[in-house]
């Protein structure tokens, strides 16, 4: 474990993904930085004249308005970025978290959360829950982008406060790559020392039974405390409910297997969920 | 491109970008028209060609929010073709430029704009408003007190309403105040119905009507070599002010195959050749355009309107066009250019007003850019050209003098490195140490030659030192600059 990144900006539930982070940080004992990215929008037009008039030098004057408008309105975006980190510091060091960093950067939010992935194990990322329909389109959207293009692990934290989770739930589809790395989920330093609930959405047939033994046995052999529980449904619906049953708990997707193919159903699967409901999600990787 | 490009380039911005669209082709209607007259050809020539060159650059284009249609300097090409060989050949010609266009695009010749410099470009700039300007004139000439009192109203109510609202464009109501006024008063002026046919349908795809053969060809290929090579300049740089505008990138070389489509297509639907508008791209980002969308929004509207409202566009007076182009043309016009002429380097003023004077002389923009880039390389060289330095010793004995030559040795210095040897004097011995010169072309070492061989007439031995570094430089594989401490080289 090298680094934990921590992106955060001012309109989601930041002060959840701060709090989870610094839960992270401490768990994992690895530095902790926080990632804010100051976004400019030149494809959205910011002033609009409907005079349709030039007058004399009209290229020039259009272009001090503009450059004008985008300075103040950068500056502004400068000074509230960083109140926003210096915020997360100081929130994440009354939490205990130590090693603490925090970057301001330019730039589109998901290429630059791309860009990072060499530094950093862990990404911790929050959700627009509150915002407007479309600017929360968006965000999943980004959110869904950085989840898929990333090979860290992520920690997703949808709900508004954080709670320390007393126990892990972890998506389980019965294969046998599933069943291999659960074993390597359960020594995982995050979670390590955590309950273990495997959960699997499937219907009640002997085969996923024997699976489930399985997964248990694999999970004791590991040292783990292991429960299981099956339930027949969808995925992004019963594993929720699962989750909030055991509260509180952390769901723990594995994006197991590389295959593009894979990885990609299984952010499908993931994002969905993530839109869905508001449990905390680990995706390991 | 990906769904996210995509999205970007369309979606990002609906509102602003519907809302523009519709100021802007408020404001082409008028310019298509005029264009069309200046071109010689009916009204609805460039209004389709308008259309149609909007909307494919829509999609074709390479600069998102650039506004394209028919264009003052491409009609300015145009005349004599129209003239001597009718309206038929003129099709075929604009079907031809476009496959130039795509050419060129294919070729990445967009990159040869850096040759394109700063003071080029403005008197390409000024040169267009001052013919546009120009065009005008004819309907203002041997006409009655009535045509310059709308001009002045309609002149009025552009610059004076964006004082009073900024929520419609000063232009349409100019157009709609005019037209009523002339319409109330029965005026006897000019309208935009005396000039010409308009559209009274949507286009239709036709096939230009001239023999296949290379008598044809001969006659058209001129003037599509010069309206593609016109056509790809304004729009590089309508491209690179609205980049700059808007602090985006563009694909150049996407622009000029665009650019490319868009004639072809406009060709076979009987429109006029065009390219990127500076004023109107400039009203377009001012409106609050920015993505592909504003650009398709501008041809629609503009068909619709003309299609549907044909009766009345044909009842607007010159005048209230008049009006409007002379708006653009002082829109267009770099007022900041001539305020700085004195401040600039007089090189650079001096290729500005050529540029200038000899589009303006020929009614050609492409030899006015042609003059002004030449000149600018004739400054440059003879500029580096005195970034050499000559300096002499002579040996304790007096029998040995060494010249070390520095800097650049190139066809405008190599007259000044013959000249800084003095080949009166005796003397038994010289050297001659070019390690610190470089030698960019064979007339550098061809002058070298020449500087030996004079001294070895006179009975001098010679040597010379460091030959090898200074024309490394020459060696068109070098590509030093290419390489860590390329430049630091350059400078030894």
């Amino acid at each position: 474990m090298n680094k934990i990144l921590a992106c955060i900006d001012t309109r989601g539930n930041t002060d959840a993904v701060i709090d989870w982070a610094a839960w992270a940080s401490t768990r994992l004992g690895c530095p902790l930085e926080f990632l804010h990215v100051l976004e400019r929008h030149p494809e959205v037009a910011a002033v609009a004249d409907f005079s349709g008039a030039i007058g004399v030098d009209a290229q020039e004057s259009l272009l001090k308005e503009l450059s004008e408008k985008d300075e103040q309105h950068s500056l502004a975006m400068r000074a509230a970025g960083r109140e926003l980190l210096s915020h997360a510091r100081s929130r994440a060091a009354a939490a205990g978290a130590c090693h603490l960093d925090a970057r301001l950067r330019h730039g589109d939010f998901v290429n630059t959360a791309i860009e990072l992935q060499g530094e950093s194990d862990l990404y911790v990322l929050g959700e627009h829950r509150p915002a407007a329909a479309q600017a929360r389109i968006r965000a999943e959207h980004d959110l869904e982008r950085v989840i898929r293009a990333v090979s860290s692990s992520v920690l997703v934290a949808t709900s508004e406060a954080f709670i320390a989770p007393q126990r892990v739930v972890v998506a389980f589809d019965g294969s046998p790559g599933a069943r291999k790395a659960l074993a390597r989920l359960a020594q995982h330093p995050l979670v390590a020392g955590l309950p273990v609930l495997v959960a699997m959405v499937a219907p009640d047939t002997a085969l996923a039974r024997q699976q489930l033994e399985d997964a248990q046995n694999v999970l004791r052999a590991a040292g783990a405390v292991a429960q299981i529980e099956r339930v027949a449904g969808e995925p992004q619906q019963v594993l929720p409910e699962i989750v909030k049953r055991h509260a509180p708990a952390l769901l723990v997707m594995g994006a197991f297997g590389h295959s593009r193919l894979r990885r990609w159903l299984v952010g499908s699967t993931t994002s969905r969920l993530l839109r869905l409901s508001d449990v905390p999600v680990l995706i390991l990787r | 491109m990906s769904s996210s490009t995509l999205r970007r380039d369309w979606l990002s911005n609906v509102r602003g970008d519907l809302l523009a669209g519709l100021v802007v082709a408020l404001a082409l209607i008028p310019e298509a028209i005029a264009f069309s007259i200046i071109a010689g050809v009916d009204p609805k020539v460039g209004l389709y060609a308008s259309f149609s060159i909007a909307v494919i650059l829509a999609f074709t284009g390479g600069r998102p929010g650039m506004i394209s249609a028919a264009t003052g300097a491409m009609a300015l090409v145009m005349v004599l073709l129209v003239k001597e060989h009718g309206m038929q050949y003129l099709l075929a010609a604009t079907v031809l430029t476009g496959v130039l266009q795509i050419m060129a695009g294919l070729l990445r010749l967009g990159a040869l704009m850096r040759f394109v410099s700063r003071s080029v470009i403005t008197g390409f700039v000024n040169a267009l408003a001052i013919l546009i300007f120009m065009a005008q004139l004819p309907e203002l000439t041997n006409v009655s007190w009535v045509v310059y009192a709308m001009t002045a109203a309609g002149l009025a109510i552009i610059y004076g309403l964006p004082y009073i609202t900024r929520a419609v464009p000063s232009p349409l109501v100019t157009i709609v105040v005019l037209t009523g006024v002339s319409l109330a008063l029965g005026l006897d002026i000019r309208t935009v119905g005396d000039m010409g046919q308009l559209p009274d349908s949507l286009p239709v795809f036709l096939l230009p009507d001239v023999p296949l053969n290379w008598q044809t060809l001969a006659i058209i290929a001129p003037y599509s070599v010069t309206l593609a090579v016109v056509g790809l300049l304004e729009s590089m740089m309508t491209a690179a002010i609205v980049d700059e505008l808007t602090d985006t990138p563009s694909d150049k070389n996407r622009e000029c195959v665009g650019q490319g489509v868009a004639n072809i297509a406009t060709g076979f639907i009987g429109g006029m050749a065009g390219c990127a508008m500076i004023g109107q791209s400039v009203i377009n980002v001012k409106s609050g355009g920015r993505g592909r969308l504003s650009t398709l929004v501008a041809g629609l509207f503009l068909l619709i309107l003309v299609v549907f409202l044909g009766e009345w566009v044909a009842k607007i007076p010159m005048a209230a066009l008049v009006a409007v182009m002379i708006m653009v043309s002082i829109g267009t016009f770099s007022w900041d250019s001539v305020r700085k002429l004195r401040e600039h380097p007089p090189s650079s003023s001096i290729v500005m007003i050529a540029t200038v004077a000899v589009t303006v002389a020929t009614h050609d923009l492409a030899k006015g850019v042609f003059v002004g880039v030449l000149l600018s390389g004739i400054f440059f060289a003879h500029k580096v050209g005195r970034v050499l330095r000559v300096d002499r010793r002579l040996s304790d004995d007096g029998r040995m003098r060494t010249y070390g030559v520095a800097g650049q040795v190139f066809f405008a210095s190599a007259e000044t490195l013959v000249n800084a040897f003095d080949f009166k004097e005796v003397i038994d011995r010289v050297v001659i140490d070019v390690s610190a010169a470089h030698f960019w072309d064979i007339t550098a070492v061809s002058a070298l030659d020449k500087v030996v061989l004079k001294f070895k007439r006179e009975g001098t031995e010679v040597d010379v030192i460091g030959l090898n570094e200074a024309s490394a430089t020459m060696v068109d594989r070098f590509a030093v600059h290419d390489k860590p401490g390329a430049v630091e080289q350059l400078m030894h």
